[in-house]
């Protein structure tokens, strides 16, 4: 067991601030995981625990809702983690290939995470994006229209500029 | 014919749309501000009602019939919740709504609380959708600090307050219960119904969800009235215009606005602008997102008997029918969300399906068995036939399978699986027994056509 979680205060005002929206405790559920998953970057089961005591559900009905969503991770991913989307409009526009490029970039397979520990890669199924496929989201950002050089640009930028880039001490590319 | 002006999408492509400012020196709250003064809830759900207009979400239901469900006992409180979890492979219009004209969507959101006597309504976002989402929170605090939301929007003594609600990826928070299931905080698992959502729905009271373009085209129908905004339409009691989407291989994939019924030859050659390369014509076009079967252009209408909802269109390719509700329930496909997956000839259609039936296997809720087994089901069989490993009988396994799930289960999704699946295998029978005893090509994969297009150099 690792150590205690808990939100920052910032993130918990956030939390307080949501209740009056809801006429349940409960609704705050998902909204609670997403500004959890924000801090930690995963829910890890002492952040479940956390927010099972924290709204006075069970750890179950907790982690009952973290693992049917997709987008909340019960898995470490890296700092980063991006999405191919594999679904037909993407598909008949390169998809495959795009997916296959980073795989080859990152040194791992769709569902693992970078050997640098940067970037974890996912297959996404449709964003919703069908009239730009081919579609990547990195992160919570969008990029449509992809080609392999595109797509070389974005990472090396999106490294370079994402608010964590500093911290984690990158500078160029995966 | 004159292209008449756009409704929904005026205020698309003004530099800074989303903002209070630029939208409303376009026109928007000026119809709430009026209707909120000077009208009777009853009166805007006549409109609605008068306006024809069908959901659109997919289903098509006809949206003033729900707002008229709504019929709420002493004491209870009634909720507008709009549906923004889009996902239905194929389709992305409401991305663009609420990303270029949020105040729009706002703005509509006021006038269905009013008209269902709903003080709060929800908007729930797919999380994905991480610009549409502050779009639509920016716009609803400059709505709230200006007076339109709160306690007395316009001076109007009906409090109204919007929220957007955000879902965690899952294409079953579409379906309307799992959604107000994933607004209390649980899993999204589809209800068991009835009890509709009218009448026990979010947090157990009386709830309408519309899909986002639905509430955002009240604001039209209400300016110039719902039958005139009715008569847009080209087809009788389907009404109005609406966001229309093209991808795949089409020349200029996108979103555009046109009346109801529209035709897929329309929709293909003069908005997608034709095929993507001549030399490889039309196979196949899934009209209305993934769960709607596809449709061939050499198929020809065959309705002799003046009495057939398609007489008009006797002797006609499929895709030269007009998109309608109607129409296209009887060419036995669905209208869906009139995004269509538009596929030339180097597609193999039994990877289509692979294609498809992997994201319904992972979309399944898991609730119920024919639905959960049966997806993994197809997606093995369907994994057989295209690796060659698959054996004769296999085809006819993939048909029974489907008619197993169908009919089978709590909602709807174990028939938009099963309804794709049967009308691919329907329509390319030879290409599945092919397969079955040949296996596909081991190098032929789906994005073979746009390979190079991929690689070229800026």
């Amino acid at each position: 067991m690792t150590a205690d979680f808990e939100l920052s205060p910032e993130r918990l005002a956030k939390v307080e601030h949501l209740r009056d929206r809801y006429p349940t405790t409960r609704a705050l559920c998902i909204p609670m995981l997403h500004l959890c998953q924000e801090q930690a970057g995963w829910l890890s089961p002492e952040v479940l625990a956390y927010v099972a005591r924290y709204l006075g559900l069970s750890v179950a009905a907790v982690q009952g809702v973290a693992t049917f969503y997709t987008s909340l991770f019960t898995h470490k991913v890296a700092p980063n983690v991006v999405w191919v989307c594999r679904t037909l409009s993407c598909e008949l526009r390169g998809a495959k290939r795009i997916q296959e490029h980073l795989e080859e970039r990152f040194g791992c397979h769709a569902g693992q995470t970078s050997k640098n520990g940067k970037f974890t890669l996912l297959k996404a199924e449709c964003l919703a994006a069908c009239g730009g496929a081919p579609v990547v989201q990195i992160n919570e950002r969008y990029y449509e229209n992809l080609t392999l050089e595109a797509l070389d640009r974005i990472l090396e930028e999106h490294v370079a500029t994402s608010p964590i880039a500093a911290e984690l001490g990158l500078g160029r590319g995966a | 014919m004159a292209n008449p002006p756009k409704l929904i999408s005026a205020r698309y492509g003004i530099a800074e749309s989303w903002t209070l400012k630029v939208a409303e020196a376009h026109g928007a709250y000026s119809v709430a501000r009026e209707v909120l003064r000077s009208r009777k809830a009853d009166d805007i759900k006549a409109e609605v009602k008068a306006s024809n207009i069908r959901g659109r979400g997919g289903a098509g239901f006809p949206a003033g019939m729900k707002w008229g469900f709504v019929n709420p006992k002493p004491g209870e409180k009634v909720y507008l919740v709009i549906n923004a979890d889009e996902g239905e492979p194929g389709t992305f219009k409401d991305r663009s709504l609420m990303e270029n004209d949020p105040h729009r969507v706002v703005e509509g959101c006021i006038l269905g609380c009013f008209a269902l006597g709903a003080n709060t309504a929800y908007i729930y976002v797919r999380c994905e959708l991480a610009l549409a989402i502050a779009r639509l929170e920016r716009a609803i605090e400059e709505a709230r600090a200006k007076g339109y939301l709160g306690a007395k929007p316009f001076g109007v003594d009906f409090p109204i307050d919007i929220h957007v609600h955000l879902g965690a990826g899952a294409y079953i928070c579409g379906e309307e219960t799992a959604l107000l299931n994933s607004l209390e905080g649980y899993r999204g698992e589809p209800r068991l119904k009835p009890p509709f959502p009218a009448v026990k729905g979010a947090f157990g009271m009386p709830t309408v969800v519309n899909n986002v373009e639905t509430i955002a085209h009240v604001p039209g129908i209400l300016e110039m009235g719902g039958e005139a905004w009715s008569k847009l339409s080209r087809l009788p009691g389907d009404g109005g215009v609406r966001l229309y989407g093209v991808s795949g291989h089409v020349k200029r994939p996108g979103i555009f606005e046109g009346p109801v019924g529209l035709t897929l030859r329309e929709m293909i050659e003069e908005h997608g602008g034709g095929m993507l390369d001549p030399a490889r014509p039309l196979k196949a076009v899934i009209p209305g997102g993934s769960s709607t079967p596809v449709l061939r252009p050499q198929d020809i209408v065959d309705a002799p008997d003046p009495k057939h909802p398609l007489h008009a269109w006797h002797g006609r390719s499929h895709i030269d029918v007009p998109m309608g509700v109607d129409t296209m329930r009887a060419l036995g496909t669905m209208l869906g969300t009139c995004c269509a997956i538009v596929m030339d000839s180097s597609v193999q259609m039994v990877a289509v399906a692979r294609n498809l039936m992997r994201f319904y296997k992972h979309e399944s809720c898991g609730q119920c068995t024919p639905c959960r087994e049966g997806s993994g089901w197809l997606v093995d069989i369907l994994g057989r036939l295209v690796e060659g490993k698959g054996r004769v009988e296999d085809v006819d396994l993939l048909v029974e399978v489907a008619n197993n799930m169908t009919g089978n289960t709590i909602c709807a999704f174990a028939d938009g699986t099963a309804m794709p699946m049967l009308g691919l295998v329907r329509k390319f029978s030879a290409e599945f027994r092919e397969a079955a005893s040949r296996g596909l090509q081991s190098s032929y994969r789906l994005d073979h056509a746009c390979l190079s297009q991929v690689e070229r150099a800026a």
